[in-house]
């Protein structure tokens, strides 16, 4: 690659991040407002964001449906601890 | 699929503020309830007859009130029968509620604190002011609502003793700023990877740092809105968002890791 082309190449990267800084800057409020961000014009052309955006949602969903229905047993103990505290006036 | 709770109405109504002033716990921050359609709401649903019996409980005739029409109010249930007794002080009443919820307090402590020594003394001393207060729970909420909200103070409690800030947990628990823009260009999409499923996350989840564990788990997993969770940690709303952007942001990182290591062999 000569090098004006890695200058543009560079220069295009750079306005790209740019674009990018901008629009992940934005995400934190809009995405907790409840805006769609696939309706923004940055989504259509950028690649990155889409993943990015993309990976958010699925992490989100998954944590939604995937933690629920477990739930954890605590051990046997717990009640003889609990009932000693109350015996004691802790409670 | 989005990114913020859109879960309809509450099915069982959260606490009207507080219970007649009083609040299941010791911080003036749980006293808020509003509008906010959540997710805890419907995971309550389960014991949603000892909840209602709670009002029940509060009737004159617990064998059943004849209403205006004549026809007999249904009896009051089992559950209600229960807390109405473990209320009045009796102690296999209370093993009884024991029983019913310790599995969802535990939980709750589980997720929020990521350790599993914290979450059974704190699943105690949830247990133990529950056994203080439960003569005052009236019934203006669900009562798991009721007991879900005091442990997730009793855990906030116990981590503002701890030092940590729930005001600042930007500065506190990630000094580092942000260089750049997230990059995953070549990097295997999480979707399509099928990377994620329960015990993968739940290790992701394990390894947050404690403060964006905290939001993480208030709102993607128990269902809170953000101005619940500004309410419940003193802070901004706008805060809240933050907050759980980068929480949500650090478990990306850490599901990739592994998916990463796969396209690097």
């Amino acid at each position: 690659m000569t090098e004006p082309e890695e200058d543009y190449r560079n220069l295009t990267e750079d306005l790209n991040d740019a674009e990018c800084v901008k629009f992940q800057a934005s995400m934190p409020e809009r995405i907790g407002a409840g805006e769609d961000l696939q309706d923004d014009p940055h989504m259509l052309t950028c690649e990155r964001c889409r993943s990015l955006v993309r990976e958010l949602e699925y992490i989100a969903e998954a944590a939604r449906q995937l933690f629920p229905a477990e739930e954890e047993e605590p051990r046997e103990e717990l009640w003889t601890n609990i009932q000693l505290a109350i015996e004691r006036g802790e409670a | 699929m989005g990114l913020s709770n859109s879960a309809g109405p509450p099915d069982i109504d959260l606490a009207k503020g507080t219970l007649q002033g009083k609040s299941p716990d010791e911080s003036p921050h749980m006293t808020k309830a509003d509008d906010g359609a959540s997710k805890h709401s419907e995971q309550d649903e389960r014991s949603s007859s000892l909840e209602e019996g709670a009002a029940q409980a509060q009737a004159p005739a617990a064998g059943g009130t004849p209403t205006k029409d004549g026809a007999a109010a249904p009896a009051l249930s089992a559950d209600a029968v229960i807390l109405a007794r473990a209320q009045a002080g009796d102690h296999a009443a209370f093993a009884q509620l024991y029983a019913l919820h310790k599995r969802r307090v535990y939980s709750l402590c589980l997720r929020m604190l990521g350790n599993v020594a914290e979450a059974e003394d704190l699943t105690q001393e949830s247990f133990l002011q529950l056994h203080r207060k439960i003569a005052t729970f009236r019934g203006d909420s669900a009562f798991s609502t009721w007991l879900h909200r005091l442990t997730i103070n009793v855990v906030l409690m116990h981590l503002r003793r701890k030092g940590l800030n729930l005001i600042s947990l930007d500065e506190a628990l990630d000094p580092s700023p942000d260089h750049g823009p997230a990059r995953s260009f070549g990097a295997p999409d999480l979707r399509l990877s099928g990377s994620i499923d329960r015990m993968t996350l739940e290790k992701a989840v394990e390894s947050l740092p404690a403060g964006y564990r905290l939001i993480f788990v208030l709102h993607d997993i128990e269902g809170y809105e953000h101005n619940e969770i500004a309410t419940l940690l003193d802070c901004s709303i706008g805060n809240s968002k933050s907050q759980l952007h980068k929480a949500r942001m650090k478990l990306r990182e850490a599901l990739r890791a592994p998916a990463d290591e796969e396209v690097a062999k």
